[in-house]
């Protein structure tokens, strides 16, 4: 008895490294997780793309919860979540700011022409300097941040509509009751 | 001969201007430290790539970021941390050493250890399971050996 125990442990063994690899099959390796969740989120004044003049600077948004969206006209997923942007500035449950990553100026208001603009304004970060200090690794990515202006989540690639019902509106709902 | 000099000290002068002109890029030691930080650091766009490696828009935009801090003199542990405070430990390829990477640096060593308690054992009980032949059968032993007990 004692010995068929001890002839288990290998087997055991094997069983507890499958499970491990199996549950890691159903991992995305590509969303890490980010370092700045529950931090300040990094203060910018950047010109906006439609009046370059014109500098927005992130403190104007305290004391308010907004969305932070990273695209580009190049970006292919981006056009694919761009639909619920625009139904969620619809809604006018809160502000949306665009940071246009990496982006010709020209194709990037092309692009809002076309396909409508559901940002209050959106930031220019050509050169992705911005981008780094967001983390940002892959456009588009989407970033909720308070009203103390602290980043509380962070989407990365295209939000998906179960994404945008089931985490980032209950999220902001919460956040503006706080 | 003034000539000549003329010539050596402009031929000199121009020599000192270069020296202090080299980009940053051209000077072998920032290059050198800018490569070895890049190759410590992994692309997240193509993960299975350094900084160093990829060719993606956003290694390009690091490698310039460390260009541009080794220049401002920071270290290379503040560029590290730089790094990390952005995109997280996934970024290093060496994980660091803390609390919740303690099981996977010292994992091995616990599976070593448990390895040898279970060799030890085992050896152990073999040498109990067997006891010393009696008379008898050394005598049969040495039968079925074609009585050469020498061979043992």
């Amino acid at each position: 008895m004692k010995k068929a125990a001890f002839y288990l442990i290998p087997l055991a063994a094997f069983v507890i490294l499958a499970v491990f690899l199996l549950r890691g099959l159903w991992l995305n390796p590509r969303e890490v997780p980010s370092p700045l969740i529950g931090k300040a989120a990094p203060v910018f004044e950047r010109p906006t793309l439609n009046k370059p003049g014109l500098q927005f600077a992130s403190k104007e948004m305290l004391g308010q919860v907004w969305v932070f969206n990273v695209w580009a006209s190049w970006c292919t997923p981006c056009r694919q979540e761009h639909p619920l942007w625009n139904e969620l500035a619809a809604k006018k449950l809160v502000p949306i700011i665009g940071m246009n990553y990496k982006d010709d100026a020209g194709a990037a208001r092309k692009w809002l022409t076309d396909l409508g603009d559901p940002y209050t304004l959106t930031i220019v970060d050509g050169d992705g300097r911005l981008g780094i200090d967001y983390g940002v690794y892959g456009v588009p990515e989407t970033f909720i941040i308070d009203k103390q202006g602290l980043i509380r989540h962070k989407h990365i690639g295209p939000v998906t509509p179960e994404a945008m019902e089931k985490k980032i509106v209950p999220l902001v709902r919460e956040l503006q009751k706080s | 001969m003034r000539a000549l000099f003329l010539v050596l000290m402009l031929a000199l002068a121009g020599g000192l201007h270069a020296q202090t002109a080299v980009p940053t890029e051209d000077d072998p030691l920032t290059a050198k430290r800018e490569v070895d930080l890049a190759s410590k650091l992994r692309c997240l766009v193509c993960q299975n790539q350094s900084i160093a490696d990829s060719h993606a828009g956003l290694a390009v935009d690091l490698r310039r970021q460390i260009r541009e801090q080794i220049a401002a003199g920071k270290s290379d542990t503040e560029i590290v941390n730089f790094m990390t405070d952005r995109y997280g430990d996934f970024v290093l390829y060496e994980p660091p050493f803390k609390a919740t990477t303690l099981l996977l640096w010292l994992g091995p060593l616990l599976l070593l250890g448990l390895g040898a308690v279970v060799v030890v054992r085992v050896i152990r009980r073999r040498k109990q399971a067997a006891p010393p032949l009696s008379n008898d059968e050394r005598a049969r032993a040495a039968a079925l050996l074609g009585g050469k007990e020498s061979g043992q």
